[in-house]
């Protein structure tokens, strides 16, 4: 029964926080959201509006107020093992150099020392960072401290991939490189990711489907599927006239909310 | 004098890296230089005004009569017994207090950060007890623990205990929330998560309470001598008040100076070897 069950489901899922002052606030309402095994996601929305939110109740890190969060078909309690989480900001530990830092995940789940290390070395080979274990992150350029991140998230083999706007301090063209790695790994590991951005043209590169949600709180306005073929060359689609069609639509889509929040934020 | 250098364009980074090392050389000559005369100056009008009689050397000393009394104590040993065994029970007192306090207020520090209800339920006793300046309880604790080491540790450990502990409850409080979130998603229990993420990233804040609390263990062990002691630095002083002796009471104070100095360069050193990690600011080349 769970082995066909969709990797991630919200159904209408609310969620609200409690402000220092004690009042209530609504970052997500009656939102409903599945993906499917294998899928790659990506949830847009104007900033603020809650994306982030729908990831840590994936994570288990926050627990809906009302609604349904399921992962493999199972009600999500506590952290689970199966995923993998890509921060935007900074997370590397900084005290440890970078073998320590991708190496932690498998320590942490009690494997074998000297096996650990061994796959840690295979990992930041397979990013480019061979040569680069001994230095601390402090050291690295922001692409390199990425793919040391990213390194550490799939060492663990993640089957669910959560990545909250991993790249958006990042430079254009690392970050198109970037978006090239990520594929990469992705093609080869295959797990369900949801890809939160609140760039439009990052989330079409790269997701089979593509959600919009509203200005805060938010809920989903839309949903598109993108039929672009696989594998992508994500440098080059966007000049692809069937990936500017779809952009087109969907931020007209966009847009009104973006706008909205806009608005209000002013 | 000019002090410009011109260096030609085509210059080589070796000569560019001398360059910038003799300039290096020669400001930290000037700055040694300057240290020297301010301290030359400081005990020369010192002397001068006590030789001269603008001041009352019977009050003041001087700095000839401390050197003097400094070399007849290491010498010929001071009017209590060996100069070298007040030092070495001041020591034993302030390391035993400095060791109990810091090691206890990181224990509590982390355990308290790490747990709301129980930092929430301890904050009102800690400040309570807080609030009591340290030095009045000297009295009490030679009461209880009578005239030798115990009460001075005690009071050693007190004024460590809370400077520690409440550097190490914030370093805990101000770790990162997303290192760790990214802790606990790639699998860290609760023992994991304190140990390879919360105590490194509190432990510059704890460093930093360590670097002035072994002074303040020195100073709970000499205010505990003055209460009420057999042996050490605080003796000597009160013993060198009695008698007027005030190059003596100086002579002390110098001995304690050394030795918190010493302490202090020893911190630093240790701390440099743990943060090696931490990122150094490269100096501008040119």
């Amino acid at each position: 029964m769970t082995s066909s069950s969709p990797a991630i489901e919200l159904r209408g899922v609310t969620r609200r926080f409690l402000s220092p002052d004690g009042k209530s606030l609504t970052a997500l309402r009656d939102f409903t959201m599945t993906v499917e095994r294998g899928e790659f996601v990506a949830v847009v929305g104007p900033t603020g509006c809650g994306k982030s939110t729908t990831l840590n109740l994936v994570t288990g890190l926050f627990k809906p107020s009302g609604g349904e969060v399921r992962v493999m078909g199972q009600p999500v309690s506590g952290i689970d093992r199966r995923i993998g989480f890509a921060f935007q900001t900074d997370a590397l530990f900084p005290w440890r150099n970078v073998l320590d830092n991708v190496v932690a995940g498998p320590l942490f789940r009690g494997r074998p020392r000297k096996e650990a290390y061994a796959e840690a070395e295979a990992w930041l080979a397979r990013v480019g960072l061979k040569g680069f274990e001994k230095l601390h992150p402090h050291q690295l350029s922001g692409g390199m401290r990425k793919r040391v991140a990213l390194a550490q998230t799939f060492i663990n083999k993640p089957e669910i991939l959560l990545m909250d706007e991993p790249f958006s301090a990042l430079d254009v063209q690392t970050r198109a490189k970037m978006h090239e790695e990520l594929l990469d790994l992705w093609g080869t590991n295959r797990a369900s990711v949801v890809f939160v951005t609140h760039d439009l043209e990052e989330a079409i590169a790269l997701a089979d489907k593509v959600y919009v949600l509203t200005k805060g709180p938010a809920t989903v306005k839309s949903v598109y599927k993108i039929d672009l073929p696989r594998p992508r060359k994500v440098a080059d689609i966007r000049y692809d006239k069937d990936f500017i069609a779809i952009s087109r639509r969907i931020w007209e889509d966009l847009k009104s909310e973006v706008q909205g929040a806009q608005a209000k934020a002013a | 004098m000019d002090s410009t250098i011109t260096i030609p364009l085509s210059a080589s980074e070796a000569q560019i890296e001398a360059e910038a090392r003799a300039r290096q050389k020669s400001y930290w000559l000037r700055v040694y230089f300057w240290r020297s005369a301010i301290l030359v100056a400081l005990l020369g009008s010192w002397e001068l005004a006590a030789r001269q009689g603008w001041i009352d050397p019977f009050h003041y000393s001087m700095p000839s009569a401390i050197w003097a009394r400094l070399i007849e104590w290491t010498t010929e040993g001071t009017s209590e017994g060996p100069l070298w065994y007040h030092l070495w029970v001041t020591m034993e007192e302030s390391i035993l207090g400095f060791l109990t306090g810091s090691v206890i207020g990181v224990i509590a520090g982390i355990a308290l950060g790490r747990n709301q209800m129980a930092s929430d339920v301890f904050a009102l006793y800690i400040k309570l007890i807080n609030s009591i300046p340290r030095v009045v309880l000297a009295p009490i604790f030679t009461v209880i623990l009578g005239l030798g080491l115990a009460s001075k540790v005690a009071l050693s450990f007190i004024m460590v205990f809370f400077v520690v502990f409440s550097n190490a409850f914030q370093g805990v409080r101000e770790a990162d929330k997303a290192m760790i979130a990214n802790a606990r998603i790639l699998g860290a229990s609760n023992w994991q998560l304190t140990r390879f993420v919360i105590i490194p990233s509190a432990m510059s804040w704890i460093f930093a309470s360590l670097h002035v609390s072994f002074g303040f263990a020195i100073i709970g062990a000499i205010v505990g001598e003055f209460v009420g002691a057999r042996y050490g630095i605080g003796l000597l002083i009160s013993v060198a008040k009695g008698s007027f002796d005030s190059a003596g009471m100086f002579a002390a104070i110098l001995i304690v100076m050394a030795v918190a100095l010493l302490a202090e360069y020893l911190m630093t050193y240790v701390e440099g070897r743990f943060a090696s990690w931490k990122p150094q600011t490269s100096a501008d080349a040119a």
